[in-house]
């Protein structure tokens, strides 16, 4: 929550970099203090590492100062004030943190318990979840980052080969 | 940065050790947490670690892009395959029950497979964003 106040304070990027990889790294301590660890896991290696490195060569390639507008915006302010108080009404009807009667536990997650270890044969739920009885969901994100790849290289990568032909050109001439 | 001879010497060690770590990752995720997805990142990350100490120059000489593009698609075909598999073998598509005579090995082959698939798409796509993002 801290974290996070600063990270809006702040006009540096490079330190709003670092600031959003140590609030990555604390909602990883947060999940692993709620017992869930392959979350934790995610959440370490790709907030905290990786996502870091590519802000910070994105910062390479643009600047590392945010251009400060002071002007501040009533609608916008209205717009999150809103949204965050439908948030929070939300939340009000979701069952306490553990709750076995909630409606999440009764539905098809006891035969995933009492079942997947012997139709699966493997003792890691979430994985026998996430790959088998998810198949189709694994399948849409492993697309879903196959094509931020593409996106990335055809923004990108088609560029610098167009640039580094332009200075070859030059050099030629 | 090649006077920090420190980090070089660190960053020698530890890369084969992530490296490892992220095998067992990719193929202990059925026993214990982890999976394709952070099997396939922290792979990833032990190139960029080479690529920021070393230069990205020298880590683009050891994968380079094409290879990245060509592996990138090819997790993508495996995952999708291994549905199709268990299509031609008589089931629904992605049903593992029918890959081998046991069901419980035939999911067991699935998951690896997928999990697989998903490691090398996720490991690739990671070393492209890194590539093209910093500049050589």
């Amino acid at each position: 929550m801290i974290v996070a106040l600063a990270i809006t304070r702040m006009r540096n990027l490079f330190s709003v970099v670092m600031l959003t990889g140590i609030f990555s790294l604390l909602s990883a301590s947060l999940f692993i203090t709620m017992d869930a660890v392959d979350v934790a896991f995610t959440e370490a290696a790709v907030g905290a590492g990786v996502a870091t490195i590519l802000f910070l060569s994105t910062l390479v390639l643009t600047s590392s100062e945010e251009t400060s507008s002071r002007r501040l915006s009533f609608l916008s302010l209205c717009i999150v004030i809103l949204t965050g108080a439908i948030l929070i009404y939300g939340t009000m009807e979701i069952p306490r943190f553990g709750d076995g009667s909630a409606p999440v536990h009764r539905h098809i997650a006891e035969r995933f318990i009492h079942e997947s270890p012997e139709e699966t044969g493997i003792p890691n739920m979430v994985t026998s979840v996430l790959a088998s009885y998810r198949g189709y969901d694994t399948l849409g994100e492993v697309t879903v980052i196959f094509t931020a790849g593409i996106g990335v290289l055809m923004l990108l990568g088609r560029g610098r080969r167009n640039r580094q032909q332009s200075t070859g050109n030059r050099e030629q001439l | 940065m090649e006077h920090h001879l420190v980090l070089r010497v660190i960053a020698k060690f530890v890369i084969p050790l992530i490296l490892l770590f992220a095998l067992y990752v990719q193929f202990h995720g059925d026993y214990g947490p982890g999976g394709g997805f952070q099997a396939g990142v922290i792979f990833a990350a032990g190139f960029i670690l080479y690529g920021l100490i070393f230069g990205v120059k020298n880590v683009r000489k050891v994968v380079r892009l094409g290879l990245l593009r060509i592996s990138a698609a090819l997790g993508l075909l495996l995952y999708i395959g291994v549905g199709i598999a268990g299509l031609l073998l008589g089931g629904n598509f992605l049903e593992y029950n029918v890959l081998l005579e046991d069901p419980v090995a035939g999911q067991h082959l699935g998951i690896l497979l997928i999990e697989l698939g998903v490691g090398i798409t996720v490991a690739s796509v990671m070393m492209i964003l890194f590539f093209v993002f910093a500049r050589p």
